[in-house]
Order: structure tokens, then sequence, then C-alpha cells
């Protein structure tokens, strides 16, 4: 019983971190209706970031701090350089940019940093809390990922900003009508996201090591948290991402074991598809003919 | 009047269609010739790089042609490699035997995936494929699977022998077989592509209502071409195993897959031609590029599949018929 309830509490510590990953995705989808297949390497570019900064000798909060600040100029730079020219283009080659930033993103990272493994500093004390059931840096990462959710909630909910962004993503005709600069919400949208992930990065680097391809599953985990959520629902992704943290930790204790951990990203994403495309929290969505 | 104009228009069709059988003949005359000027690991490079093309005209049927995007072709190029590579270890097949076992299989898998992707749509199909790239690898190195795929290790397996009466060396043999597969390959690709089912699948990728509404049966035809798509990848892994003589589940990652992805790109989208330069692309820019950095020839990647979609994205094919056809009207202007 103990061990299901740590399987449990770790689940939730690497949930969080899906679901600030699924957050970041659903903030793109949100306004622009792409799935972000470089949100992973683009984090993973962040934490190699914070890794210089620190290894540089910058205290870890200060490090944090101006990462994610410059992760989110970054994200703002990309969606303005190379997604704004393609912005009437076909889905196949939206995708193919996406891949080929992902894989710009992994080659460079490796070209810099090698593609040696390297640990990545937590800012908690490693003592385990609660006679072994969670580790600080767990806890910890939920705090932060909680603490980021709480804060996004109070940008769009009361910030005029916050509302510009939500009328651009909902409905960008008339949100320029009312003198909404659209193109800038959804550049904002991507630096948010792309600051998103920095954290998640940072947050999830103790955990699996730092190395250019650390990122490919959490990605696929985060995909499936989306999904289970319903991909252009926030709330949506943050449930789904403890959902499927917990799913993947119990799953991987008890019944695949820890080598088909992926496969299991695979079966959700496949059946939350098939079976109910539009997530727990989604809207249906109907085309018409 | 009419009557000139057909006239007129039919001769010049049937001599392009006449030089560009020539010209396909003298290729493939020059294809047989060339192992005979070759280096041994020259050879099986270039042999390796038409594994690439079959793989890539599959993906080509899929994504170029009928828009659907498959980001885990990866999946059926390892299928198919270890199918071969366990008939020929397990069961002592000939090598030959095991290609078209490897098609069929890849066939019924690229159907049975085809089957819940048809409700996918452009971005989740991508998705979708996505993650059976990413999570090949690992279902190759199951436990459970363990006895056939020989696990972590994965499968050696033989070269195989030229036949007796012919004195080349067992590099050149595998080249010209080889070679004959993928003549075979893309003629079936062409057949399939330019009548009735090619017009289909164009139809579905531009407009899968007035498709529908024309009497193209989108669900059939989309399955059909994922079987097909998958079945020509399959073979490619197949001769790919066979070349390399080895195959082990970390070679099948999701960067199989999106290299497949780059060759597409540089090839050229819905275009049969474009299959070869993109398999040349991808099996010839990672050894130059590779004396730079481990992770040159990916930077490189990325920034050709980026640079393609902007400046070219019809890929060389389409690059190389554009000036063609401005080559054609600058004559006839000045005729």
């Amino acid at each position: 019983m103990e061990g299901l309830l740590h399987q449990v509490l770790s689940g939730l510590a690497t949930g969080s971190i899906y679901a600030s990953m699924a957050l970041a995705l659903v903030m793109i989808y949100q306004a622009t209706h792409h799935l972000n297949f470089a949100q992973g390497e683009m984090a993973m570019a962040s934490t190699y970031l914070a890794w210089s900064l620190i290894a540089a000798g910058l205290p870890y909060w200060l490090a944090f701090v101006l990462t994610v600040g410059l992760s989110f100029v970054a994200g703002v730079a990309i969606e303005r350089i190379v997604l704004r020219p393609l912005a009437n283009a076909p889905v196949l080659a939206l995708v193919i940019v996406f891949i080929g930033l992902l894989v710009i993103f992994n080659s460079v990272a490796g070209w810099i940093f090698t593609y040696t493994i390297k640990t990545f500093p937590s800012p908690f004390p490693p003592e385990p809390l609660f006679g072994g059931l969670i580790s600080s840096h767990e806890l910890g990462a939920m705090g932060v990922t909680l603490g980021m959710l709480a804060l996004l909630y109070l940008f769009f909910r009361y910030t005029r900003l916050g509302l510009a962004m939500r009328a651009a993503a909902q409905n960008p005709v008339s949100s320029r009508l009312c003198g909404v600069r659209v193109g800038w919400m959804l550049a904002l949208g991507w630096g948010m996201a792309a600051a998103i992930g920095a954290v998640a990065g940072m947050m999830i680097a103790p955990i699996v090591f730092l190395d250019p391809n650390m990122m490919a599953g959490v990605l696929l985990y985060a995909f499936a948290a989306a999904l289970v959520g319903g991909i252009d629902n926030p709330v949506g992704a943050v449930v789904g991402g403890f959902i499927v943290g917990v799913l993947e930790n119990v799953a991987g204790a008890y019944l695949i074991g820890t080598e088909l951990k992926l496969t299991l990203a695979l079966v959700v994403i496949v059946g939350v598809l098939v079976v109910k495309p539009s997530g727990l929290f989604g809207r249906v969505l109907v085309s018409r003919v | 009047m009419a009557n000139a104009t057909i006239t007129r228009v039919q001769p010049t069709a049937a001599i392009a269609t006449s030089w560009r059988a020539l010209a396909i003949l003298l290729l493939l005359a020059a294809a047989t010739a060339l192992p005979f000027g070759l280096s041994g690991y020259q050879t099986f490079q270039i042999t390796l790089a038409l594994a690439y093309a079959i793989a890539l005209l599959g993906l080509n049927m899929l994504t170029g042609f009928s828009g659907q995007i498959s980001l885990g072709h990866g999946a059926f190029y390892a299928l198919g490699a270890y199918a071969t590579a366990i008939l020929m270890d397990r069961f002592d097949w000939p090598y030959w035997a095991t290609l078209p076992v490897a098609g069929v299989v890849c066939l019924i898998a690229g159907f049975l995936f085809g089957l819940p992707a048809l409700r996918l749509e452009g971005l989740y199909l991508a998705l979708a494929t996505l993650a059976l790239a990413v999570a090949t690898p690992q279902l190759l190195k199951s436990k459970l699977l363990e006895e056939w795929t020989g696990g972590v290790q994965g499968i050696s397996i033989l070269k195989p022998d030229p036949p007796d009466f012919l004195p080349i060396s067992a590099d050149q043999w595998l080249y010209l077989f080889t070679l004959a597969v993928t003549a075979l390959m893309f003629l079936i690709g062409w057949n399939i592509l330019r009548g009735r089912v090619g017009r289909a699948l164009r139809a579905i990728r531009e407009h899968p209502l007035a498709a529908e509404a024309m009497g193209v049966n989108i669900a059939l035809y989309k399955s059909l071409i994922f079987g097909v798509s998958a079945m020509f990848t399959g073979i490619a892994g197949a001769l790919g195993a066979i070349s390399v003589q080895f195959v082990a589940p970390d070679s099948f990652d999701v960067f199989l897959s999106i290299r497949l992805l780059v060759g597409l790109v540089v090839g050229g989208l819905g275009s049969i031609s474009g299959a070869l330069w993109g398999a040349l692309f991808i099996e010839y820019v990672p050894n130059i590029a590779d004396q730079i950095s481990k992770a040159a020839p990916w930077a490189i990647y990325g920034i050709f599949m980026i640079g393609f979609m902007y400046a070219m994205p019809t890929g060389v094919a389409g690059g190389l018929r554009l000036l063609a056809g401005r080559l054609r009207r600058w004559r006839g202007s000045t005729e």
C-alpha cells in the first residue's frame, strides 16, 4: 500500500511537469491550431541555457529567472521570424517546419554541449520528506508548477493583456476590429509557451538528467496529457498531465514494467484520438458540410 | 481547326513519352554499370540509397499524394527489416524469398494502423505516427519479443553470395539485386499513381469533401494507401537489413522516421522521381557533413527542411520540372 502511495505521489510530481508542457502545447494550439512538435526541444534548449548560466557561477534562482525571460524572447522571435510567413500554409508544411525546428534545436544543442549526459542541480534540499514517500525535489517541482498555473490563471482572468490574448485566440477577426493586435498576441502566446516549457525543462532535468534527447519522452506524455484533457482546454491539460503522470508511474510499476512506458503513451494518444478526440474537457468540434 | 490542334498535340505527347522512356532506359543502363567502377563501400552506400528510394516512394504515396502525414514510417521500415532478419536467421530462408513476406507483413500492419488513423486528420495523424516512431525502439527491445528480435543485441545476418555463374563480388550482386527490386517497385508505384487511384488520392488531399461527393471512397483509399505505403517502406527496410547485415532496435529510432521525412521534402512531395533525389540526399549528406561534427548532418537536415518549405515546396523534382518548363517556353519564344 505504501508502495502504491509512493508511486502515485511521484506520479503526481512528474505529472505536474507533463501538465506544464501540455499547457505550453495547449497555449499554442488554442491560438493557432498548431501542434508544436518542437516544444520539447525548445524546453531542452532552455534547460541547457540554465545549465550554462549556473555553470558560469550564477545562483540558481537568478539563472532560473533569466532563462525564463530569455526563453520568452526566443519564443516570440520564433513566431515572428519562422512561423509568421507560413500563417496560411497547409498543415503538412507546418508539420515539416516544426519537425525542422525540432531537429535544429536538437542538433545545435548536441553540437554545442555534446551528447554526454549532464546532471542538473535541483534548488530543493536532497533529503526525502514524510518518511521517504516523496523527495523534496518532487514536492518542489509540483509547487513550482502549481504556482505557475496560479499566475497564469490570474494573468488570463484579471489583466487587460490576458483578456486580449483570449479574445485573439477565440475570434481573431472580431478582435482585430476591436483594436487587438492579433499577430502580436499570437507571438506573446508563443513566448509564454516557451517560458512555461523552460520551467518544465528545469524541473524535469534533475530527474531525467540533461541530454539533447531528454524531452522526446516528456513531449509524448505532454501530448497524451493535452489530448486526455482536451487539446483546447488549459485546465484539461493540467488535469490530463496529472492523470497521465500517475498512470505512467503506476502502470510502469505494476503492469507493464518501465521498458514499455513510451508505448503506453502511444496507446493513450491513439486511444483518446480514436475513442474520444475531444478529451475530457474539450469542445466537440462539428464541421459544417 | 479543332482537328488541327488535336493532330498537333498528339505527336508531341507521344514523342515526349518515348523520350522519357529512352531516358529511363539509359538511366537504368548507367545504374547497372555503376558498381563496376566503384569500391565495395561505395557500392554498399548506393545500395542503401536505393533502399531509401523505395521507402521514400512509399512515404510519398501516403504523405505527398494522399496528404496523410506520417512521422512514423521508420516503424514500418523496422518491421520489414526485422521480418527479413528473423526469417533469414531463425528459419534459414533465402534472402530473396523474405522480401515478399516483409512486404505482406507491412501491408497488413499498415492497413491495421491506417484503420484507426482514418479518424485522425492532418495534425493528429502526425502526432499518432510520431508516437509510433518514438515507441518503436522500446517495442523492439521488449522482453516479450526478445526470443524473436534478439532484444537489445539485435540480429546479425549473412551477406548473400552472388550466383556461381556470375564473376562479381557480393556487394555488386546485392546492388544489382536491389536495383532490380527498386525498378520493379517504381514501376508498380508509377502504375498505382498515374491513373484512377492516383487521381483519387490527390483529390482526397486537395479537397476530401469534393472527392467524396464525386464518388471516391475515402475510407477505402486512405486505409489501402496506408497499407501499400507501409509495404513499400517495409520492403525497403528488408533490403536495408540485408545490405547492412544487422538489425538492432536503436537504429530504428524516431530520427529514422524524420530522416525519411527530410528525404521526402528535399526530393519533392507528390513526385515519383523525387524519391530518388531524396534518397541520394539522406544517404550522402551525413557522410559529407559528419566530418564537421556528429550533429552537423542533422543541423543541415533541419535547415533544408525549413528552407525547402519556404523556397521550394515541391522539392528538387518540382524545381527541375519548373526549370524544364521555363527552358521549353524560352525555346518556344525564340523559335
